[in-house]
């Protein structure tokens, strides 16, 4: 479903993506996952053209992103992004929050809208809040109307930009639990996180980067077992064990 | 005559100019004035604004020469400029009024528009992101994501503004217009012993107006603030 | 309407009266500043004191001077305040170019009322910690002030500063309404001998422009080269 192919981005003089090829097929959970600065958040800003790109190209559903004449505001109608930073409408409940481009963007009607918004915060656990304020909900809350809102445009792909590193840990869970419900439902994902917790139970394959580079993609049990990459062995002793020495 | 005797004879010329039996004048001119003045400058004001954060160069980089241009030049010179010059060019004879009314709209409408501005700019690059993911265009996303919020948290600058205009409205005195100030002149010329009182009066008026509604843009701005703090019941929720 | 004319203001007895003008109006501009900066530093530590009369009589004299316009204080000035004073000063006043006395004293009270507030919201920009360290090490509150929290506020208040000096050198063109001499006068002046308004205007617009011009390339020199850093 989606196709990277030699794809490079560069921030000045900074290359922040270096050849990256790789692709993901429908209803496949891809974790992306390595330490900051590797690129996996810039990686998946491409995806919806958040973030140009130098060279290469990308292709999603078959069709080529950054074609001429493609109109931008359609295509990311059709895919979910949920920020770290939720990034909620403030002045808008809940309920507004996930009709506001169903009902401007797909021509629903008003009652259209609020049935399909209603039953997808009900879906993360939040219809009691539909009329609440961004500034009333916590963050755990906040995001899973993130992610609602997302849903609402039935898109055929969610991306997901380190949705629980906002988050205090006692919420993580109950984010990565929709998560997983929707990864159960065969919704095609790719999410960048660390919570390896959630990759190792939900994700399909895992992509580890550095430095612009994805170094080494395998399944989940493969790679925190087995990791090929010493980079990747590094990281993943850094993180169980952030106190051992050498 | 004593000071009280004045107030007696010119309190309302002072209010109302020689209305009924002439044109409106003295405070209630100046708030008219300033009040339709900052009215129609509001809607130019935005739509300077939006020019002034348009990702399009032909469109920004004009308009921002525009405001920067009127904002260097006093007041006063835009007066001048619309009350000789606007009469030659454009061949309606304006009365003191509406070339007051124009300048000041012109005027306002500048520092509006960098009002404006700022507003948007103030918002976290979050929300235009969230909003442009989505699927909404770049028009779509000003009207219904950042110009709702902008415009809320704008309003303790558009009143400070109104503010402005209401001491704008004093320099009229010098083409003739008869606000407050030219009143209160008239008067002084009419008693001619009591000056120091007289424009005291005048300051006093003026004080009044002006830090009243200063102190509305500061209640604007607390009541904005205390909205905005999030209000979390003490236990955690599952 | 006839074609414009150049010459008119370029040479020639009303070029003289437009430059005149001008000259007015800076002198205006550097005696204000030149007293209004002092007065701004007096009043942003008199509302920064520990006392509570001078904080409340530095407040009500800012809140006073900034809720009257600027013509209302010229008006004051010239009409109003020679009444308050002896009856040999006040004509020994008016026969000595009583004008730009009057406007200087407005434009300084006017001007150091909007300072006051930049330098006191520049002072209070400095993290109370400076000033704590300092007074542990044994200063008192003025060498506190001089040596530790007024060096870094400059830093952060020169800006608005700048903005405000910008306001003033706009301000100095309502000294006309109380008979000042300055470059808008001048224009005026100018346009009622010839009725030419497009050349005189022209002039004077384009003054306005290159000292506010120069006055913010000051500003954007000084950002550049002293940029306000948090530590």
């Amino acid at each position: 479903m989606i196709k990277f192919e030699n794809v490079n981005k560069w921030y000045g003089a900074y290359q922040a993506l270096v050849d990256v090829s790789e692709s993901v097929d429908k209803g496949e959970v891809v974790v992306v996952c390595g330490p900051s600065g590797s690129g996996k958040s810039t990686l998946i800003r491409t995806l919806n053209r958040l973030e140009p790109i130098q060279s290469g190209s990308i292709h999603i559903e078959g069709k080529n992103i950054h074609a001429k004449g493609l109109d931008v505001n359609a295509f990311r109608s059709r895919i979910g992004f949920v920020f770290q930073q939720f990034n909620l409408f403030p002045h808008l409940t809940a309920l507004e929050n996930c009709t506001l481009a169903p009902i401007h963007l797909r021509g629903l009607n008003k009652a259209q809208a609020r049935e399909q918004a209603m039953a997808l915060l009900e879906r993360v656990g939040l219809a009691h809040k539909a009329h609440a304020f961004a500034t009333e909900l916590s963050g755990g809350q906040q995001q899973r109307v993130a992610i609602a809102r997302a849903l609402a445009m039935e898109p055929p792909l969610m991306l997901f930009d380190e949705p629980t590193s906002a988050l205090d840990p006692e919420m993580v869970g109950e984010v990565l639990t929709v998560m997983k419900s929707l990864a159960k439902d065969g919704m095609t994902m790719v999410v960048v996180t660390h919570e390896m917790g959630f990759a190792r139970d939900v994700a399909d394959r895992v992509l580890f980067m550095d430095v612009g580079r994805v170094l080494e993609r395998a399944r989940p049990h493969d790679f925190f077992n087995a990791p090929e990459h010493p980079r990747a062995q590094q990281f993943l002793s850094d993180i169980r064990s952030p106190f051992a020495t050498a | 005559m004593s000071f009280l005797e004045v107030i007696d004879t010119y309190w309302l010329y002072f209010l109302v100019g020689p209305y009924p039996k002439g044109p409106l004048g003295g405070l209630a001119l100046t708030l008219v004035l300033a009040s339709l003045g900052l009215l129609l400058a509001l809607p130019l004001g935005l739509i300077l604004g939006l020019g002034r954060v348009s990702p399009w160069a032909w469109i920004r980089l004009p308009i921002t020469a525009l405001v920067y241009v009127v904002r260097a030049t006093p007041l006063l010179m835009v007066i001048f400029w619309a009350y000789f010059f606007l009469p030659s060019v454009t061949g309606i004879k304006t009365d003191q009024f509406a070339t007051m009314l124009i300048a000041l709209v012109v005027f306002d409408a500048a520092y509006l528009a960098e009002i404006v501005r700022a507003g948007i700019q103030g918002l976290p690059k979050g929300q235009v992101e969230a909003a442009r993911s989505l699927g909404l265009s770049y028009l779509g996303a000003m009207r219904l994501v950042v110009l709702p919020q902008a415009l809320r948290h704008m309003l303790p600058s558009l009143v400070n503004q109104f503010v402005a205009t209401i001491k704008e409205t004093s320099l009229g005195y010098i083409i003739g217009l008869a606000e407050v100030s030219f009143i209160a002149t008239q008067i002084n010329t009419l008693v001619f012993t009591l000056p120091s009182q007289i424009y005291m009066t005048l300051g006093l008026t003026y004080f009044i107006l002006c830090f009243g509604l200063s102190r509305l843009a500061y209640w604007f701005e607390r009541r904005l603030s205390q909205r905005e703090k999030p209000h979390l019941p003490a236990r955690a929720l599952t | 309407m006839t074609a414009f004319d150049l010459s008119l203001i370029t040479s020639g007895p009303y070029h003289d009266m437009l430059v005149a003008g001008l000259k007015l109006s800076l002198q205006l501009l550097v005696v204000t500043l030149l007293l209004a900066l002092p007065l701004a530093l007096v009043v942003a530590m008199m509302r920064l004191s520990g006392l509570r009369v001078l904080r409340s009589g530095a407040w009500l004299f800012v809140e006073a001077i900034r809720n009257v316009p600027l013509l209302a204080h010229m008006l004051f000035w010239y009409f109003g305040a020679p009444e308050l004073l002896p009856e040999a000063t006040r004509e020994w006043l008016y026969a000595h170019n009583y004008e730009a006395v009057a406007a200087v004293a407005a434009l300084t009270f006017y001007t150091a009322a909007y300072m006051s507030e930049d330098v006191r919201s520049g002072i209070r920009a400095i993290p109370h910690g400076q000033f704590e360290a300092s007074r542990a090490l044994g200063f008192g509150f003025f060498r506190s002030m001089r040596l530790i929290i007024l060096p870094q506020a400059l830093r952060v208040t020169l800006p608005p500063l700048i903005s405000q000096t910008l306001n003033l050198w706009k301000d100095t063109s309502i000294a006309t309404v109380i008979g000042t001499a300055e470059l808008m006068y001048q224009a005026a002046k100018v346009e009622t001998e010839t009725f030419r308004s497009v050349e005189a205007f022209v002039f004077a617009t384009t003054c306005y422009l290159t000292v506010s011009l120069l006055i913010t390339g000051l500003a954007v020199t000084y950002q550049h080269f002293f940029p306000a850093r948090a530590v």
